[in-house]
């Protein structure tokens, strides 16, 4: 194994002098929060204490080294859950070191039952366990120091990891050996948030030095000996299906060793990537196109229309939106419509598979760690428990490396089993493109009755897509009477529609062979664009202030009429732009955060340029300022890749699109100024890695309307 | 074939239309130099020749002949390069993936023009893909770059 490889040893094999430091585990105890977050009130809790053992190992060396339960792919997880260990157990920050922690049940994430990664959650979605780890071991550590120094535990001070006692010290190395002998505690406080002196601090990264020296390890750099690399030629169309292969040109590529079949296509083995993507690329495969000749997008967009002229799967159903609509003083009728989009990570996919005596080591980055797990196991007919799943770095994730299907993993397990070897496969970017897992393409019709204020009394919203959960473990949760949830969010419980007394969700899931999965912030990409450039076009067609029509049907929704003000007024909403140029705004809720955008746009040379979002983001507290910042940026720069680039389209199945070229990412030269004005609401904790990806889109859509007159209608924006 | 990487001399077996990239990786294990896209389109895997930044995904190794390659491996070979030091303050990275790009185009900018203007940087930068859209912190960590090399020259 290489050193990448080994030094992801766990539990009781830690490096050097470093020993792990053990709490036992203790039978049935509780946690009481006595300090709650905010206004609440110190109320017990009861709620097994998590194994710290699992989580955290202190050194005799005072190092601390905390075990990550989720996936780093660039959202700072890796900075932020030992953050809230940081904070309770008051060791010293520059000793803290991360790892990402096996598969195992123990770091099954609570709020989904499994190990994993996604949904924006894993900084709010812990910030109870990874706090609770910290003041359980700092309970143990000074229940051990006091024992030493022959006092209690309360008659004890800590900082930064040493504890004084008088005119004595010790550290916490000093006395971890000690600590991991000792009893469970029962229950243990958390912080009052007066107190916190970590979170809510900006706090840079843990994982920069080795990200900037090139030693970061990725999937893609795993390397040991023995290791083979297998390129696979996958179907060219959707639907198509192997007939036959003749592989001896490949074969006879210097360096390749052998070819064998998966499920799918055909894969080339060979002792590193050049030969093996040459031997890919001398195979002579016969496909059978797709029976119904796959794919076309003309054809797709024309029944997708066609579709849309009735309702489809009632979402929401309230009032009587047909009467509504008949008694409107006025009506809109508009249609929104989304391409399919690849996740496109910056690292294209790959994955290790070995198969020694019985077990299965994975290495590669996942964010479904328990889905992959037991799918290895399948395939090579053993226990989920033999297979163990080293989680490398993800080079960017946005949701493709969370397949419940595994597809990439399944089909390195595959090349493992039938060549008896231990391969990597590596994708090439044309391989990722192509490879299908998209973002479903959508057509939203949005019928829209108003007052004669102008003012929202009848809508109905009908939206046509591919469902991302049908067919999948989500379904039973996710899809109910027809309606996959997660292609119609932020509709029916859309705050502008919350005082619309008639109004209709409905939905219509057509199949197709194309393979579809979450994109960063899922079905808000489609939905948020939809609502806010109606609500744009609702104010416009009313004669009022995009942001005073936005106020006055949010009344009462404090959050978001706060956020939507703070947004407006850091960007100067109501003073005129530099000429030439033009503002838009939007705002939506996803993840249980809010986001306001304005987005300051000019037109050159019929190509739009973004010059400045400002964003006003409540995700109800903050645990690292500088995290946050980042993935505000980073979001509106995802988000406005779909905005201004991003699109695949099909004929007979294939995607044309294939690399940077053709499906192009946002460039250095087209980057706003992101401004990023956090609102401390102090309600329930929300994410942040995605919900400043939906609003960019229709921010810049509305601010192309102010400036131009053309209402986009589509993405990518194309002006006319 | 025989190649100068980072200060030394290496012997290579490779097939010298090999794309220098994989020569790197795959047969030097030197892995800090990244493939995203294969076709000169992204930047994941810029390396020096001879000081200028050049992508190593469609350049023969062959082709390479005496010129000087650095890698991300032997960009601090005196201690962190003034990007590198830049990097960490400004809290660049995201996933990492497209960062030794990032560094290489950027330290190769700065050694050109030591006073970058943000025009400067989209012209220099503007091959190199961030999916993560680390390009804000990116900018300002350039022009704290050229400071902190400014600072270090006096
Ligand atoms: S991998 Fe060379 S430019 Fe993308
Ligand atoms: S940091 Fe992830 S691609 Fe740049």
């Amino acid at each position: 194994m290489s050193a990448a490889v080994s030094r992801r040893g766990f539990l009781g094999q830690a490096a050097g002098l470093a020993i792990a430091f053990y709490v036992p585990l203790g039978s049935g105890p509780k946690v009481a929060q006595a300090a709650a977050e905010k206004g609440a009130k110190a109320a017990a809790k009861a709620v097994p204490l998590p194994p710290a053992n699992a989580f955290l190992h202190i050194g005799t060396d005072d190092s601390v080294t905390v075990l990550l339960a989720h996936s780093e792919m660039g959202q700072s997880m890796w900075t932020a859950l030992p953050m809230l260990i940081t904070e309770e157990l008051e060791c010293d920050w520059s000793k803290v070191r991360a790892e990402h922690a096996p598969a195992a049940d123990v770091y099954k994430f609570p709020m989904f039952g499994m190990q994993m990664t996604g949904g924006s959650s894993s900084t709010y979605g812990e910030f109870d366990r990874y706090r609770t780890i910290g003041a359980t071991a700092k309970h143990l550590l000074l229940e051990a120091a006091a024992k030493r120094l022959h006092t209690t535990p309360d008659r004890l001070t800590v900082d930064k990891g040493v504890i004084t006692f008088g005119k004595q010290t010790l550290t916490y190395g000093q006395v971890a050996e000690e600590a991991m002998k000792l009893p469970q505690p029962a229950t243990v406080k958390l912080k009052d948030p007066k107190d916190w002196k970590v979170i809510g601090h900006p706090t840079k990264r843990l994982d920069s030095p080795e990200k900037i020296d090139g030693t970061a390890k990725f999937g893609m750099d795993v390397q040991f000996p023995g290791l083979r690399t297998a390129v696979v030629a996958r179907p060219p169309a959707f639907g198509a299906k192997l007939v036959s292969y003749d592989d001896s040109a490949a074969l006879a590529v210097r360096g390749v060793e052998k070819v064998v079949r998966t499920t799918d296509g055909v894969a080339v083995v060979a002792k590193n990537f050049w030969a093996a993507k040459l031997g890919r690329d001398a195979l002579k495969i016969q496909w059978q196109q797709p029976a119904d000749g796959g794919v076309s997008t003309a054809k797709q967009i024309a029944e997708f229309h066609d579709l849309a002229k009735k309702p489809g799967a009632i979402g929401t159903n309230k009032g009587d939106v047909d009467a509504a609509m008949a008694s409107a003083a006025g009506k809109i009728e508009v249609d929104y419509g989304f391409p399919y989009l690849a996740h496109a990570p910056m690292e294209p996919l790959n994955c290790a598979v070995k198969f020694e005596n019985g077990k299965v080591d994975v290495w590669t980055g996942t964010q479904f760690q328990t889905f992959d797990q037991v799918a290895v196991a399948k395939v090579f007919g053993v226990k989920p428990t033999d297979v163990d799943i080293h989680t490398m770095f993800l080079g960017g994730g946005f949701g493709r490396r969370g397949n419940p299907k595994s597809d990439w993993i399944v089909e390195a397990a595959e090349i493992a089993k039938a060549t008896g070897l231990p391969i990597k496969t590596v994708w090439t970017r044309e391989d990722d493109i192509r490879g299908g897992y998209y973002r479903p393409s959508y057509l939203h019709r949005v019928t829209v009755g108003v007052d004669s204020r102008g003012m929202p009394v009848a809508w109905d919203h009908v939206v046509v897509g591919q469902s991302i959960m049908a067919g999948g473990p989500m379904e039973a949760i996710m899809v109910k009477h027809g309606v996959d949830e997660s292609s119609v969010e932020g509709l029916g419980d859309n705050p502008y529609l919350e005082s619309v007394s008639a109004k209709r969700v409905s939905l219509h899931s057509p199949k197709t062979d194309i393979p579809v999965l979450w994109w960063r912030s899922v079905g808000n990409t489609h939905t948020a664009f939809a609502m806010e450039c109606a609500i744009d076009e609702l104010a416009h067609r009313a004669g009022k202030d995009p942001l005073a029509y936005r106020l006055a049907l949010l009344e009462g929704k404090t959050r978001h009429v706060n956020a939507l003000k703070l947004a407006a007024a850091r960007a100067s909403w109501g003073t005129p732009p530099e000429k030439g140029r033009a503002r838009g705004m939007a705002i939506h809720e996803s993840f249980g955060s809010i986001v306001a955008e304005v987005a300051e746009v000019s037109v050159d040379n019929g190509v739009i340029r973004v010059h400045s979002v400002t964003c006003a983001v409540d995700c109800g507290g903050v645990v690292n300022p500088l995290g946050v910042e980042a993935q505000v940026q980073g979001s509106v720069a995802f988000g406005l890749t779909a905005a201004l680039h991003g699109e695949l389209t099909f004929e007979n199945g294939h995607a044309k699109q294939s690399n940077f070229h053709d499906y192009k990412p946002l460039r250095m030269y087209e980057m706003p100024v992101v401004a990023v004005h956090t609102i401390d609401s102090g309600a329930k904790r929300g994410g942040i890695g995605e919900p400043s990806t939906a609003p960019i889109a229709p921010a810049v859509a509305n601010a192309v309307f102010a400036l131009t007159g053309q209402r986009l209608r589509s993405l990518p924006l194309r002006l006319a | 074939m025989k190649l100068h990487i980072n200060g030394t001399v290496r012997d290579v077996e490779e097939p010298g239309d090999t794309p220098l990239l994989w020569v790197l990786r795959d047969e030097l294990g030197l892995v800090g130099t990244k493939f995203g896209c294969g076709m000169a389109q992204c930047g994941a895997c810029t390396v020096h020749l001879d000081g200028k930044p050049t992508r190593s995904c469609v350049l023969p190794a062959a082709s390479v002949g005496d010129r000087h390659v650095t890698t991300i491996e032997g960009l601090s070979k005196d201690g962190p390069h003034a990007v590198q030091k830049a990097w960490l303050e400004a809290d660049v990275v995201q996933c990492g993936y497209c960062q030794s790009g990032q560094l290489m185009t950027a330290a190769a900018l700065i050694e050109a023009k030591p006073d970058p203007t943000d025009n400067d940087i989209d012209a220099a930068m503007s091959g190199n893909v961030c999916r993560c859209g680390t390009y804000q912190r990116v900018r300002e960590a350039i022009h704290l770059a050229a400071k902190i090399r400014k600072g270090a020259a006096k």
